[in-house]
């Protein structure tokens, strides 16, 4: 049986989803996430080298989630936040271990490795970082 | 010298009172509780399997041993619940932690001492120069049949644990025994193990991890008096007392490890969260014993000492205590959605 449901396309983001790897401009010392081709501010001018985030930031806005897409159907009411990392980027991820009336606007977090997905009971898991309390 | 360079636990936050299960199957709780001594277990979150208990575990170990991933040479996760049947929870663990992709890596099977196998072929690597570090994991997500008596225990947990030179705890010898005993056992596209009842006791279990560390203990000319912790692996809280009893190891020398009362039995991860908790506590120049078990079946046994490269390393990442103390109560039904034990189709 063959399943090809996004494969690749989550495939080429596990560095990012696995590890938090974004980028930083070794110009103007901007870093991103996901990784950018271009700074946003030096265009051509700046120098992008890979950076490990240490996951650790604070909720900047939050929702939960009861009309869930596909495959996140036994995981309601979940919250998903925007999240401001320590190195600057905002990153939006599920907040789990929580109900969501267990999180606040600034409440701090740090990111864990879980299970995102699954493309039904033959396919892939798809794993990923999610937040914690931290 | 070679030995435990780092070390990392992981048990999830959910817990569920064995009470609670012996309420829903209509036992009587307090039999249950007693005959087991474990009060509560620990259970994995929905969004949650080895591969995540690994990566959390990994990390911790990375941590605390200040090692760069990148000089992990070899994984090995040992379990007897990988989420795929083909497709290995190692290189999940790997690319995670940015150990991949120049390292060798595998998945480990043998019911609940693969982790303590992984220990072992860690230990020969490192020792001749084949690797710089090499890592083990035992992490298991253990699923009993609902209703049977392994439901009151079997829990989730795992911990990692980084083998190298310059340890903080020298592994000074370790030795196994192996015989083929039908005790426990999963077939092929079973969703939940079998058991021989009684027969998990004495000819498996007793004397596995009786004989394996009698051979250790007379293998390294180590009496008991010598030994200040000790770790059996820890089915119950019941078991591993009454082998220590057989062996003229007193219970005080038990307690540090004994951590199956609080989480219950985490399967390939018991004796290594029992092991990663007395080394949290640990002081330079302790001796620690370790006898795993696993079904089928097996014991490994090490001799473990710690140096002096030991002192302020428990406070680098959270300790196996913190994760022990850091719990929320399910009741049967929520436990039965998120561990998947309600079908749907
Ligand atoms: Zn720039």
């Amino acid at each position: 049986m063959t399943h090809r449901k996004s494969l690749s396309l989550n495939w080429r983001r596990i560095p990012e989803r696995y590890q938090l790897l974004g980028n930083e401009c070794a110009t103007c010392g901007a870093v991103f996430f996901p990784p950018r081709a271009l700074c946003s501010k030096c265009r051509r001018k700046g120098t992008l080298e890979d950076k490990k985030l240490g996951g650790l930031g604070e909720v900047f806005t939050f929702t939960a989630v009861r009309s869930p897409p596909e495959g996140f159907e036994h995981q309601i009411p979940y919250v998903l936040a925007i999240v401001k990392l320590k190195e600057g980027p905002f990153i939006t991820g599920m907040v789990t271990d929580v109900e969501p009336q267990e999180v606040s606007i600034g409440m701090p977090v740090r990111s864990v490795f879980r299970r995102i997905s699954e493309d039904g009971k033959h396919g892939v898991i798809n794993y990923a970082f999610k937040f914690v309390r931290a | 010298m070679f030995g435990i360079v780092g070390w990392g636990a992981y048990v999830p936050q959910f817990r569920i009172r064995v009470d609670e299960i012996a309420r829903v199957w209509g036992r009587e709780p307090r039999e249950i509780t007693d005959g087991l001594g474990v009060s509560e277990k620990a259970v994995a979150n929905y969004d949650e399997d080895t591969a995540t208990i690994s990566v959390e575990a990994a990390r911790n170990a990375l941590r605390r041993g200040q090692v760069n991933s990148k000089k992990i040479a070899a994984v090995f996760v040992g379990s007897e619940s990988h989420p795929y049947v083909i497709k290995p929870t190692a290189a999940t663990v790997v690319e995670a932690i940015g150990a991949s992709p120049y390292l060798t890596a595998g998945d480990l099977e043998f019911a609940c001492k693969a982790g303590t196998a992984g220990m072992q072929a860690c230990l020969g690597m490192a020792k001749s120069g084949m690797v710089e570090y090499g890592m083990t994991i035992g992490t298991d997500t253990a699923q009993g049949r609902p209703g049977d008596a392994l439901e009151y225990t079997a829990a989730s947990g795992g911990a990692a644990f980084i083998v190298g030179a310059k340890p903080a705890a020298e592994i000074i010898d370790t030795c196994s025994y192996t015989t083929d005993t039908p005790d426990f056992w999963r077939r092929e596209g079973a969703e939940y193990p079998s058991h021989g009842g009684r027969f998990t006791g004495e000819p498996a279990y007793f004397k596995h991890v009786v004989e394996c560390t009698k051979q250790l203990l007379s293998k390294t000319g180590t009496s008991v008096k010598d030994i200040d912790q000790v770790i059996f692996h820890m089915p119950n809280a019941k078991f591993p007392s009454r082998a220590a009893k057989l062996l003229g190891i007193p219970p005080e020398k038990m307690e540090r490890g004994l951590v199956v009362k609080s989480i219950g039995n985490t399967y390939s991860g018991s004796s290594l969260l029992g092991l990663a908790r007395v080394l949290d506590q640990a002081k330079p120049g302790e001796t620690i014993l370790v006898t795993s078990f696993g079904s089928g079946a097996g014991s490994d046994s090490f001799l473990l000492k710690t140096t002096k490269e030991i002192a302020g390393l428990a406070e680098r990442a959270p300790t196996t205590q913190s994760y022990i103390d850091r719990k929320k109560y399910l009741d049967y039904a929520v436990y039965a959605k998120i561990r998947r034990k309600i079908k749907h189709e």
